[in-house]
């Protein structure tokens, strides 16, 4: 099978893969750049947990082949925290206890980032609504809500 | 043996879509196309993405009319508050499609194309008289959008055609659209019936034009004439609705499934109707 040969931009970093057409971006971020934030739920676009940005809109990257990233600018759980410092989103998920298995975290925070760079002050149901696309089967989804509307309020206070 | 190919013409893209030799697919958004191709329902030798063609993603508008690229994301249709203004139908409609994951790359084309008889955009842009141009081996041709889907899954267009960019045409005034769909759950899920209905009304407030189209009660979106007819002529009052949900339910021809009984598809066509006809009217009331 011929390879394709796909230049893009990975969290700031300028990556190189070589893909077979088949591979989705997160079967390239996973197995081949080891970017093992972004989990594979459910493969079929219904659970978000494989959620990333692609020139700042977000996706699930289960539903995009790798190919398509040439040229495109990719974001990831992993480009979030800075060094040492979580961002704000990482830190209100740890205090506010907004998550149990972690499965379907990296999914939340990157579609939770999604949001407020968009919507600084959103409200819980506009909130509620742009994350039911990302699943959780612990928390009961007030925990997430509330985390998001924490670390909105502590981001418009900066 | 899967090969991935993206012209950057409508030309090159025609050419290869015409000779390939096996089962060739168009990628768009791939929200589909890429769970058929997990699940082998769909085992193609090719696939074009036509992404790459300049204009196949983006909103123009000339003289009031609208042209949306065939790739355009929902979530820029979402963004595009001149065509919010003009058809929060056709809008509210393509907003509905999966979630805001799913929003960042799924399109008009590809929601018609998969041929889904509960595709949410399809039944909004047949009552909005929306148009598609199809390019293909013989040139350009534009065709109403009620024309692609033959039923679940398959579509009118031949070899090497792909559908361009849809057109919306420009509203006289007094004129608005809505849709509805009715979900068991508030989101993330697949219609059990969906309705759309464009209106016009005249300075009175009498209904001048009407379309009615219902999604999910047959095997494509219907276009229910009988239902038009019970609304043109009059203004929303109770009797004129009465006639126009009992005309949507006599169009359903619906299946039963785990989403719903052909009865109670049948019995929410009407009361979605007589609902979706409501918010037109009012909407297009407020456009004096």
């Amino acid at each position: 099978m011929r390879k394709h040969h796909v230049s893009t931009i990975i969290n700031g970093e300028p990556t190189e893969f070589l893909c077979e057409p088949q591979l989705t971006l997160l079967d390239v971020l996973r197995d081949e750049l080891h970017l093992t934030g972004s989990k594979e739920g459910c493969s079929s676009g219904d659970c978000g947990a494989c959620s990333v940005t692609v020139d700042d809109r977000l996706v699930c990257s289960c539903l995009m082949l790798a190919v398509e990233a040439e040229g495109r600018n990719v974001e990831t759980i992993e480009g979030m925290a800075r060094g040492q410092n979580l961002h704000p989103l990482q830190r209100k998920f740890l205090e506010h206890a907004a998550l149990q298995c972690g499965f379907c975290t990296p999914g939340l925070l990157v579609a939770a980032k999604a949001l407020l760079d968009r919507n600084p002050d959103p409200t819980e149901t506009e909130v509620r609504y742009w994350l039911a696309g990302n699943l959780c089967r612990c928390t009961g989804y007030d925990k997430v809500i509330r985390a998001v509307l924490d670390a909105a309020a502590e981001l418009r206070a900066e | 043996m899967l090969d991935y190919t993206a012209p950057s013409t409508v030309e090159e893209a025609v050419r290869i879509l015409a000779g390939a030799p096996g089962i060739a697919k168009v990628l768009s958004g791939g929200t589909d196309l890429l769970v058929q191709l997990r699940s082998g329902r769909t085992k193609p030798g090719l696939i074009v993405d036509i992404k790459k063609i300049p204009g196949i993603s983006g909103i123009r508008e000339r003289d009031g009319a609208f042209v949306i690229g065939a790739s355009t994301p929902g979530a820029v249709i979402g963004e595009c508050e001149a065509l919010r203004r003009a058809w929060p139908g056709v809008v509210e409609a393509a907003n509905l499609i999966g979630s805001t994951q799913v929003q960042g790359r799924a399109s008009l084309a590809g929601n018609l194309c998969n041929a889904s008889p509960a595709a949410d955009s399809v039944p909004a842009l047949i009552a909005a008289r929306a148009t598609c141009v199809i390019a293909g081996p013989n040139g350009r041709r534009e065709v109403p959008v009620e024309s692609i889907a033959t039923g679940p899954g398959r579509t009118s267009l031949g070899p090497g055609e792909f559908i361009l960019e849809f057109h919306l045409p420009k509203r006289p005034p007094r004129s608005a659209d809505a849709y509805l769909r009715f979900i068991p759950r508030t989101e993330m899920d697949i219609a059990v019936v969906g309705a759309a209905v464009s209106l016009t009304l005249d300075p009175g407030g009498v209904c001048t034009d009407a379309r009615i189209v219902l999604g999910a009660v047959a095997p494509t979106a219907i276009l229910v004439p009988e239902a038009s007819a019970a609304l043109v002529g009059r203004k929303l009052d109770e009797a004129a609705l009465a006639g126009f949900g009992e005309a949507a339910q006599r169009a359903c021809k619906p299946i039963d499934d785990k989403r719903g009984t052909i009865e109670y598809r049948t019995k929410v066509a009407g009361v979605l109707a007589r609902r979706t006809a409501m918010i037109a009217y009012e909407r297009a009331g407020k456009r004096r």
